[in-house]
C-alpha cells in the first residue's frame, strides 16, 4: 500500500485555492469572453445567441480595426528594437566603471517608476506641435525639423513609441547590465589575448551570451506593447484617423461606450491570441530547455 | 451552561432585530443621486438644488454619488455595472432621449413617470419637442433639468471688429469671413478633436444646416437617408470647411479650442454652450469680449442637449426619489440649478432676470426655435451608433471621402438597429 505523506497532501492543499481561483477568474473568464464574441450581444441587455465568426469577420473588414493592427505591429516592432539598443548602448556605456555610475543609473531607471499615464500626459504636452518642443526647434533655429507629431497621421505612431521607448529602455539597460555583470572577466581576457579588437568581442562573444537577456526583454516588452492602453489613451487618444489607435483603446470604447458587448469580447480575444503567440513559445521553449537539462 | 446559551441567543436576537430596524429606518430616509457633475458650476447647482430638497422634504440623508470625467464616460461605466448588478442609485443624471431609451428603457430598467408628471404640471410648462425627446410609446421617462443649446457660434469681438467682418450667418458669408482671416492670418475656426466628438459636434450642425430641422430629424427615424443628397451635400461642405481649421486639431480638446479665442489666435469655434461657461471662468464678457450666434445655417433650430433625471424600477428609497424628482421638474429646483451651471432650464417659465445676456438669448430662442435632439450627446441615436459615427468623422476629418463615408453611416445605421 503506498502512502501517502502527510507533506503531499498539505501541498495539494495549498495549491487547490490557487487552482481553483486561476481557473474560474483567469481561464473561466477567458473562455467565457470567447464565448461571448461568438454571439450576437451588441447591445445592453445580453444577446447570447450564437453568431458564429461574424463579429471576428465584421472587425477585420473595419478600418479602424485593421488600422488597430497595423500600429501595433509598427508599434511593438520599433518599441522593441530601439529599447534593447538603446538600452544596450546605456548598458555597455555604464558598465565602464565609470564614478557617479549608480547616478547616471538611477537616472536612466527613474521613467519605468512613472505610471503610463503621466508619461501619456507628459509627452502630450511635449510633442503638441504649437505648444511644444517644435517652440523649442524653432529658438534653436532648428525651425525645419519641426514636425505635426502625434497630429500627422504618417508619423503619429512614432510619437507614442518615443514616449514608450523614453519610458522603458530603463529596463532593457538594467538587464543588459546585469547579464554584463554576469559575463566572467576570463573571457574578455581570452578573446583580447586571442587577437580580437573590442568590436569583435562584442559581435562574437558578448551579444550572443546575452541572447538569453534579449529574450526575456522582448517577451516582457512584447507582451507590454501588443496589449497597450492607458499610454494611448492618455496622449494621444484614436488620433487623426485611427493612426495611433491600439485594439486595447478600441476595445475599450466599442464595449463599454458603445454597448458592443460581442465585438468588444472579439477584439479582446484577438489581443490573447496575439500575446499567446508570444509566450506560448517562449514557455514551450523553456520548458524543453529545462527538460533537456 | 444553557442558561448562559440562552441568554446568548437573545442578546445576538436583541442585536440582529435592531440592527434590522435600524437599517431599514434608515433606509427610508436616504436619497441616493448619481451624477458626474463634480466640479464648479456643476457642482454648485446640483448643491442648490439639494438645498431645496433639504427645505422641503427635513430629515433625509442626501448621499451625493458623483463620478469624475468628462461628459460622464466613467460615470457611464460605473451606472451601468450598478444597474445591471441590481443595485441602482434613486436617480441618475442621464441625457435625454435615446441615451435614456435605449440604454434603460427598453430594456425594462425604468419606471414611467407620466402620472407624476400630469400631476405636476409639467406637460403644460415643457416645450412639446422636449416631451417628445424624454418620451417612449407615450409615457415620459425622464424629467429635463436644464437645456444646453449645440449649435452656436462663438466668435471673437476683437478680432472681427479689428477686420471689420461681422459673423456668418450662413456658410456662404462663413467662407467669406474665413477667407478674409486666412489672408490676415489669423485661424478662421478652432477646433480641438482629440476626443473624436468635437468633430462630431461640429458635423451635426452642419446635417443641421444641409438638412433643415425636419430633414435631420428624419435621419433618426430612417426618413432621411444616410447615403442621400442631402448629407452628401453636407460632407462635401465640411471638407471644405476643414481647411479653415486649425492645424493641430487633433491635439487639442473643446477647451483648447475655445482657448484660442481668449488669446486671439483663431477667430470662431463651434462649440455647444458650455463654452460661454469656458468664456466667464477666462474672464470674457458676452457682446463685450465674444459674440454668439446660431451656427451657420441653423438659425431657427435649436439643437438640445439636456441632462434629465428618471426613475429606476428598483429606487431603493422610492419615495425620496420622487421627491427628488418633484424638485427636479419645479420651477424653484430649475431656477436655482441653471444659472450656476450655464445652462437654462427645460421649463419655458423660469424667471429670466437670474440669466445672464447669453442665456436670456438662448431661452428666447428655445420658446420659439424647433427643437431637435443632438446625436453627439445621447439625445437622437443610442450609444452604440454614436460611437461608431464618432470613429466614422474622425476617419472623415483625415481623409475627406464623401462616398465611403456615406456608406459607412448607413452600415453604423443598420448595425445600431436605426435603420432596415
Amino acid at each position: 500500500m503506498t502512502r501517502i505523506s502527510f507533506d503531499r497532501v498539505l501541498a495539494v492543499a495549498v495549491l487547490i485555492p490557487s487552482l481553483v481561483a486561476v481557473g474560474i477568474f483567469v481561464y473561466g473568464f477567458i473562455g467565457w469572453t470567447a464565448y461571448v464574441s461568438l454571439s450576437n450581444w451588441n447591445s445592453f441587455l445580453p444577446d447570447l445567441s450564437f453568431a458564429g465568426l461574424q463579429n471576428y469577420v465584421n472587425l477585420f473588414q473595419t478600418f479602424r480595426f485593421q488600422a488597430d493592427l497595423r500600429n501595433t505591429l509598427i508599434f511593438t516592432v520599433v518599441f522593441l528594437v530601439a529599447c534593447l539598443a538603446i538600452g544596450f548602448l546605456l548598458a555597455v556605456l555604464l558598465d565602464q566603471r565609470i564614478r557617479g555610475e549608480s547616478v547616471f543609473r538611477n537616472i536612466f531607471l527613474f521613467p519605468m517608476a512613472i505610471s503610463f499615464i503621466v508619461t501619456g500626459v507628459a509627452w502630450q504636452w511635449l510633442l503638441n506641435p504649437s505648444t511644444g518642443v517644435n517652440l523649442l526647434l524653432e529658438r534653436a533655429g532648428l525651425g525645419a525639423l519641426r514636425s505635426g507629431w502625434f497630429t500627422d497621421p504618417k508619423i503619429a505612431i512614432y510619437s507614442v513609441v518615443l514616449a514608450a521607448t523614453w519610458q522603458l529602455s530603463g529596463f532593457t539597460m538594467a538587464m543588459y547590465l546585469a547579464g554584463l555583470r554576469g559575463i566572467p572577466e576570463e573571457l574578455h581576457e581570452a578573446a583580447r589575448v586571442d587577437g580580437a579588437s573590442e568590436w569583435q568581442l562584442y559581435r562574437h562573444v558578448i551579444i550572443p551570451l546575452l541572447y538569453p537577456v534579449t529574450l526575456s526583454a522582448v517577451i516582457v516588452l512584447g507582451h507590454i506593447s501588443l496589449k497597450i492602453f492607458d499610454l494611448v489613451f492618455a496622449m494621444t487618444g484614436s488620433g487623426p484617423a485611427f493612426s495611433t489607435d491600439v485594439p486595447g483603446v478600441f476595445m475599450f470604447e466599442t464595449t463599454f461606450r458603445g454597448n458592443r458587448f460581442a465585438e468588444g469580447a472579439g477584439i479582446a480575444t484577438i489581443m490573447l491570441l496575439l500575446v499567446a503567440g508570444l509566450i506560448v513559445p517562449y514557455l514551450w521553449y523553456g520548458t524543453r530547455a529545462e527538460a533537456g537539462r | 451552561m444553557s442558561g448562559k446559551r440562552h441568554l446568548a441567543l437573545l442578546v445576538t436576537a436583541t442585536l440582529l432585530a435592531l440592527g434590522v430596524a435600524g437599517v431599514t429606518a434608515g433606509a427610508a430616509r436616504q436619497l441616493e443621486i448619481f451624477s458626474w457633475w463634480t466640479a464648479g458650476g456643476e457642482a454648485d447647482g446640483l448643491n442648490a438644488m439639494f438645498e431645496i430638497f433639504k427645505k422641503r422634504y427635513p430629515g433625509v440623508e442626501i448621499i451625493n454619488a458623483t463620478v469624475a470625467g468628462g461628459a460622464g464616460t466613467n460615470a457611464k461605466a460605473v451606472l451601468k455595472t450598478r444597474m445591471q448588478g441590481g443595485k441602482p442609485p434613486d436617480s441618475f443624471q442621464v441625457h435625454g432621449g435615446e441615451e435614456l431609451t435605449s440604454t434603460w428603457v427598453i430594456t425594462g430598467f425604468m419606471e414611467p413617470i407620466t402620472s407624476l408628471a400630469r400631476a405636476e404640471g409639467w406637460t403644460k410648462v415643457l416645450p412639446k419637442d422636449l416631451l417628445d425627446i424624454v418620451s417612449y410609446k407615450g409615457e415620459m421617462y425622464s424629467v429635463p433639468v436644464n437645456v444646453h443649446r449645440g449649435n452656436v457660434l462663438w466668435y471673437s469681438k476683437k478680432i472681427l471688429d479689428q477686420n471689420n467682418l461681422k459673423a456668418p450667418t450662413t456658410w456662404a458669408e462663413f467662407f467669406q469671413v474665413a477667407d478674409a482671416l486666412k489672408a490676415k492670418g489669423i485661424t478662421p475656426l478652432a477646433l480641438g478633436d482629440k476626443n473624436k466628438w468635437e468633430a462630431a459636434h461640429l458635423f451635426e450642425d452642419i446635417l443641421l444646416s444641409a438638412l433643415g430641422a425636419d430633414g435631420y430629424r428624419g435621419l433618426w427615424t430612417g426618413k432621411t437617408s444616410w447615403t442621400g443628397s442631402g448629407v452628401k451635400t453636407a460632407l462635401e461642405n465640411y471638407a471644405k470647411i476643414l481647411g479653415y481649421v486649425n492645424a493641430d486639431h487633433a491635439a487639442g480638446t473643446w477647451d483648447s479650442a475655445t482657448q484660442m479665442l481668449i488669446d486671439g489666435k483663431a477667430a470662431m469655434t463651434i462649440m455647444g454652450d458650455w463654452a460661454a461657461g469656458y468664456f466667464t471662468s477666462k474672464g470674457w464678457k458676452p457682446n463685450v469680449d465674444y459674440g454668439f450666434a446660431p451656427a451657420p445655417g441653423t438659425a431657427g433650430s435649436f439643437v438640445i442637449v439636456t441632462d434629465t433625471f428618471g426613475l429606476p424600477k428598483k429606487a431603493p428609497h422610492r419615495d425620496q426619489a420622487l421627491n427628488w424628482l418633484r424638485v427636479a421638474g419645479s420651477k424653484e429646483g430649475q431656477e436655482a440649478f441653471n444659472p450656476l451651471k450655464g445652462s437654462i432650464c427645460g421649463r419655458t417659465d423660469c424667471d429670466l432676470n437670474k440669466f445672464d445676456v447669453y442665456l436670456r438669448s438662448s431661452a428666447a430662442d428655445f420658446a420659439k426655435n424647433k427643437l431637435v435632439p443632438s446625436e453627439v450627446h445621447g439625445s437622437a441615436a443610442p450609444e452604440n451608433f454614436a460611437t461608431q459615427f464618432n470613429d466614422i468623422i474622425n476617419v472623415f476629418v483625415t481623409q475627406r471621402n464623401v462616398a465611403a463615408t456615406q456608406r459607412s453611416l448607413q452600415a453604423a445605421c443598420v448595425s445600431a438597429k436605426m435603420c432596415k
